[in-house]
């Protein structure tokens, strides 16, 4: 299966791939890593006019440190996300859910800023950056703006960067030695996550749980009460809405959400 | 029509390209090698595997637009002089293949994997596998190949295919 | 290794040169009658030659049922659907382009109008909706009938389970979809490249579907990336393409997407088992019956016929002293039904194992003690069960003791114990499959199975097979060369192997059914020693020597004079003034039967019903084995098959008939990361039906594994009220039966 014609435009910089958005509007799509974008297109789910190559940019890609954040570059791959030594140190939730992305090929090509862009709520990265209250910096003709994770994703595929804008950065708070939990529940290992969890310090995030990565507030909310781990997930599916497919029915995952909830609280790695 | 100017195996290439050309596609049918192999529509088999500036990719979803100034190496480019790759060796020794339609993608992924962890064991070798897709063999002689040819590269290291410097 | 195989994709040949490419247009719906098709929007698109449908095809005849004396006759399939389509996926038209690229942009330029109708699915069809109208009834046929069955099989037994299960539909999914390329020469003859398992099968298909004589088709076969039984023959696509290169006057070509392989190759199994068994409390097995549903989609195929096998297989290896079976066969508006790596003796199997872990459960054995207790005893005579399966020999017993020794089952339940006493989340389960299977089937016992072969012997000292089996991935080039090499003393690197062109072997049986080492390799090993004889009495002539007073010596490869070394002639000398070559049909009694038991160890998390295999254990008994590696690569891809219909793959509708199963990423085809390896135990009884002493290996492993890994996942739960899961066992339906089996007062079905 081969995409529909596209015409193909490698931008120079980001403020270049910022004007051509503007120049091409709803025809256009950014491309980076290409591992969420280009299997649409082939299936024809996607048939944008122009692509936009932002996949050479290294103004956009790498690790840094900034005060009590790391910033990442939106083209940062992420085996290089799992493999970066600050981010391990310092955010590892986030190295172990760039790990956990597809497989070893996709993991060289994908890139943080392709995969929150495409909302999957079943995902690592989108399901990471809520569960560590991230932000995310967007570039549009109007200047630069943050976003935080919690009001970036919209719903199914859907995020808070309108179609002129150019996500540039993720930001996530440093905490080294800030003990972390993160499940992946999976019919194979480089399936979509049926449900996730992810949980540092006082967030718990959910992946495949409703239209977008949710937080599991009432959860979090008994946490901060006192409740013990195994009490708190008991309310982990509170506030949810879950899908069908043939994986799993509502039912089970809202069990399964309790389940890896209460393993992730006790800071199991699966 | 886009131009794209690479090297595949060590060699320069110039060609212009619709930008929708698969690099899969670019592969197989303007450079003429076919040993990469197209099994599915969803990136989720793996028989396209090749290296891009030496890491595992899916050549399936990477535009040949995309490997504009970088350098591929396919399965035809990972023997020299005659002699086998240590992996295609040890693929061979092992039955690591039977109808070998996966096989050409399941090398590159087993040199990929060995060039980031080159003493791996037998679970870090079936998940670092876990992109390729195989029907006949049931993954067993796949995984004793990939350890014999661990074994093997540890005691004569294999030079990294050659990568030559592109000029764009 | 260096370059890869060459696939049918691959094919570089001059006679393909300026080929156009050909992309089908398939229905969208499960059921609906075609109101028109309107391709003119096709044929403006760039690059487009072309565009048919079924009314062009019209003067080809349509496709019969198969068994078509006992499936309904009216149960046929056009190549291009004209007035009604049966399933999503179902040819419909076609547009042929320049260029590969522009077949996906023509293909959504083809207006087709359809009037929807009712899906017909599942195992009980109704009859409100017809899917062929003029058959009056959606049961294409039956196998045996429910008079035959008896009332009072059962009196006397003290335990009776019954139970109604599903051996669900899967997807072969070869790695290599299928294609083809086909051109029609000066000369009238049609020359096609198709995947396929067995060229002589798949030209006369082409002969017959196109309507041409004996002689004018010549199938090549390239490479090809997996089979798995549904690449017999020709399918309409293939007939399709030959037929666009005729009509075009140019070559024609074709590859599938996964997700056309997904939907428009046949599927496999689908079976619904109705089962009882019973016996006395202390597990001695008395009586069973199968009752066996076929779903075999849309248009009765190979899978209409695959029930007659099951109900030969019905008893397995065990003495079951009543026993009786009977099918029925439905179609459905789903993907047809063919063959699959065992084709309809998994089915057999997987019911009767699940039948004696039901039946050891409710009588409360050891379920390793119900096999032995029930297992035929050794025979080296053949033995006639009352399915009419003619068994060579045997020893099931020395099988399960061995891979009951080899899994080391005593600490295993030891350890299930003691998880069980702890109440660990993380359960262990201990799963048995005994089986016994039939392979190199023939058209029974009037008409046994043959293959022939030809050897010929060059003066440059290598040699030629030519075989009637069609290998892709089995290794007979290695393997053919190994038999003739042992005959001939010719080293194994020079000898080449040829298969799969009709025009060099214009008979053959092709690979599957498990037949190939034992009648094809003694196919092999009888033209060497055929072709000895010959050559030994030009040996003779030249050497002025008396036959009888020559040897034969291997290790040079030459003929000598007995007691004087000296005078020799090499065997590649003889083969200077004329042609040094043999062929020859072996014949063999009758199919052989392989037998064994598997033994998986599953480990089921509790709180989420998710099953990991952490062990698969087998003794696979196929006789003599010729080449170790061979065997071991056939048993290690049977076992991962069968392992995944236990516990990972289905094929899924949903109630309108739509396929949701239509790529890898749904249709979940196991990583290395889902199996562990797998230990293979040694057994060998040797055949008595031909002279390698070789029964059939290639599905003995995917027939054992199936049931193996479904009754350890059981097992795992077994103790929490579980008393069964349908396969797939997905965590989901696990944890479901775990749910059920607490409800106070559940009797868990």
């Amino acid at each position: 299966m081969i995409p529909a014609p596209f015409e193909y435009i490698a931008a120079d910089s980001a403020a270049h791939a910022v004007a051509l958005l503007a120049e091409h509007g709803d025809d256009a799509k950014l491309l980076a890593g290409g591992h969420s974008l280009l299997p649409m297109m082939k299936l024809r789910l996607a048939t944008p006019g122009v692509l936009i190559d932002i996949g050479g940019l290294s103004e956009l890609a790498g690790v840094a440190a900034d005060n009590g954040e790391l910033v990442i570059g939106a083209t940062t791959r992420h085996a290089d996300l799992a493999s970066s030594e600050l981010v391990r140190a310092e955010a590892p939730l986030l190295a172990y859910a760039a790990a956990q992305v597809g497989d070893p090929q996709i993991r060289h090509r994908g890139t943080i800023g392709g995969s929150l862009s495409h909302a999957d709520p079943a995902a690592d990265l989108p399901m990471a950056i809520v569960a560590l209250g991230g932000s995310v910096q967007i570039d549009g003709p109007g200047g630069s703006r943050l976003v935080s994770a919690d009001d970036f994703f919209h719903g199914f595929f859907e995020t808070a960067v309108q179609p002129d804008e150019l996500l540039t950065a993720v930001r996530v708070p440093r905490r080294p030695g800030v003990p972390w939990g993160y499940q992946k529940f999976v019919r194979r290992s480089n399936d979509w996550a049926i449900v996730g969890v992810a949980a540092v310090a006082d967030r718990i995030a959910l992946a495949n749980m409703g239209s977008t990565p949710l937080r599991a507030t009432a959860a979090e909310a008994a946490l901060a009460r006192g409740a013990s781990p195994a009490e708190a997930a008991e309310l982990a599916a509170e506030g949810t809405s879950p899908g069908e497919d043939m994986h799993a029915d509502r039912e089970y995952r809202r069990h399964l959400a309790r389940v890896l909830t209460r393993r992730a609280l006790e800071h199991e790695c699966g | 029509m886009t131009r794209i100017e690479l090297t595949v195996n060590g060699e320069k290439q110039s060609d212009e390209v619709e930008p929708r050309l698969l690099l899969v596609h670019y592969l197989r049918e303007v450079c003429g090698l076919r040993a990469a192999n197209v099994g599915c529509d969803t990136t989720s088999c793996g028989a396209c595997t090749v290296l891009l500036d030496g890491q595992s990719v899916k050549s399936c979803t990477v535009l040949a637009v995309q490997a504009s100034g970088h350098h591929v190496v396919t399965a035809e480019g990972l023997s020299a002089d005659g002699e086998l790759h240590p992996v295609q060796a040890a693929f061979r020794q092992n039955h690591g293949l039977q109808c070998g339609f996966c096989t050409p993608g399941m090398v590159m992924a087993s040199v990929g994997l060995l060039a980031e962890n080159p003493h791996p064991t037998e679970e870090e070798v079936r998940v670092g596998l876990e992109g390729n897709l195989c029907r006949c063999t049931g993954y067993h002689n796949i995984v004793r190949a990939v350890l014999a040819a661990a074994e093997a590269q540890a005691e004569a290291p294999a030079g990294a295919p050659a990568e030559a410097e592109v000029t764009a | 290794m260096t370059t890869g195989g060459v696939y049918t994709e691959d094919v570089v040949d001059e006679r393909l040169a300026g080929a156009c490419h050909v992309f089908f247009v398939r229905s969208p719906l499960a059921h609906a009658r075609i109101t028109s098709i309107d391709v003119s929007g096709a044929l403006e698109a760039p690059g487009v030659i072309a565009a048919f449908t079924g009314a062009d095809l019209a003067d080809l005849p349509a496709i019969p049922p198969s068994a078509a004396g006992l499936m309904n006759v009216e149960m046929q399939q056009r190549l291009l659907a004209t007035d009604k389509v049966r399933y999503v996926g179902e040819p419909v038209a076609i547009v042929v382009t320049e260029d590969p690229y522009q077949g996906e942009d023509a293909l959504e330029l083809v207006a087709v109008d359809y009037e929807p109708l009712p899906a017909v699915l599942g195992f009980d069809p109704d009859d409100s909706s017809l899917l062929f109208e003029a058959a009056g009834t959606n049961v294409a046929g039956y196998w045996g009938d429910r008079s035959s069955l008896k009332d009072d099989l059962f009196d006397g037994c003290e335990v009776v389970v019954s139970h109604t299960i599903v051996n669900q539909r899967v997807a072969p999914a070869p790695m290599e979809s299928r294609a083809a390329a086909a051109v029609w020469g000066d000369d009238g003859r049609l020359t096609a490249w198709i995947p396929n398992q067995g060229a002589q099968g798949t030209r006369d298909n082409l002969i017959t579907r196109l309507g041409v004589q004996e002689g004018q088709v010549r199938v090549i076969t390239p490479d090809v990336g997996g089979a798995f039984g549904a690449k017999f023959g020709a399918d309409p696509e293939h007939v399709v393409i030959a037929w666009v290169a005729r009509e075009l006057g140019r070559p024609a070509r074709w590859t599938e997407t996964r997700y056309e392989n997904l939907i428009a190759m046949t599927h496999g199994r689908a079976q619904q088992h109705t089962i009882t068994i019973g016996g006395s409390r202390d597990g001695d097995v008395q009586a069973y019956r199968l009752e066996i549903v076929q779903d075999a989609g849309a248009y009765p195929k190979i899978g209409a016929v695959l029930p007659f096998l099951t109900i030969l297989m019905t008893t397995g290896p065990y003495d079951i002293p009543s026993a009786e079976a009977i099918a029925k066969v439905v179609v459905t508006s789903t993907t047809p039904i063919g063959a699959y790596r065992g084709a309809g003796r998994p089915e057999a199997t997987a019911a009767l194992e699940r039948a004696i872990d039901l039946f050891a459960t409710e009588a409360g054995v050891d379920p390793a003690e119900v096999r032995r207790k029930n297992l035929l005893p050794a025979f080296t005579e053949p033995h006639r069960t009352k399915f009419g399966a003619l068994y060579d020999t045997g020893d099931y017993v020395a099988g399960l003791d061995r891979a009951l020794e080899a899994a080391n089952y005593g600490e295993l339940r030891t350890e299930q114990a003691r998880r069980r006493a702890s109440g660990d989340a993380r359960q262990l389960g201990i799963g048995l499959a005994s089986y016994v299977e039939i392979t190199g089937m023939g058209d029974g016992e009037e008409s046994p199975p043959t293959e022939n072969a030809t050897v010929e012997v060059h003066p440059d000292g290598t040699a030629t097979i030519l075989t009637g089996t069609s290998p892709h991935g089995q290794g007979h080039a290695t393997a053919w060369a190994m038999l003739a090499s042992e005959e001939l003393g010719i080293p194994v690197e020079k000898i080449t192997l040829q298969w799969g062109d009709t025009d060099l072997i214009p008979e053959g049986g092709g690979t599957g059914g498990s037949r190939s080492l034992q009648q094809g390799g003694a196919a092999v090993q009888q033209a060497s020693k055929e072709l000895i004889e010959i050559a030994k009495e030009r040996a003779a002539a030249e050497l002025e020597a008396n036959p009888a007073d020559l040897l034969f010596d291997k290790a040079r490869s030459a003929f000598a004079v007995a007691g004087d070394p000296e005078a020799a002639v090499p065997l590649a000398k003889l083969a200077e003034d004329e042609r040094l070559l043999i062929r020859t049909v072996f014949t063999q009694p009758g199919a052989t039967f392989p037998f064994g038991t598997h033994i998986a160890v599953a480990e089921v998390d509790t709180e989420t019903g998710k099953a990991t295999l952490l062990r698969v254990v087998t003794v696979d008994d196929a006789g003599v084995v010729l080449n170790p590696l061979l065997a071991e690569g056939q048993r290690h891809g049977g076992i991962a098959q069968g392992a995944a219909q236990a516990f990972l793959e289905e094929v899924v509708y949903d109630p309108d008939g739509n396929p949701l199963t239509t790529s890898f990423a749904d249709y979940p085809l196991l990583s290395a990361t889902e199996v562990p390896s797998f230990e293979l135990a040694e057994s060998v009884t040797p055949t008595t039906y031909n002279p390698l002493g070789a029964k059939g290996i290639g599905e003995a492993g995917s027939i054992g594994a199936t049931p193996a890994v479904q009754n350890a996942i059981v097992d795992a739960v077994s103790h929490l009220g579980v008393k069964h899961i349908d396969m797939p066992a997905t965590s989901q339906r696990v944890w479901q039966a775990l749910q059920q089996a607490a409800q106070p007062g559940s009797e868990q079905k």
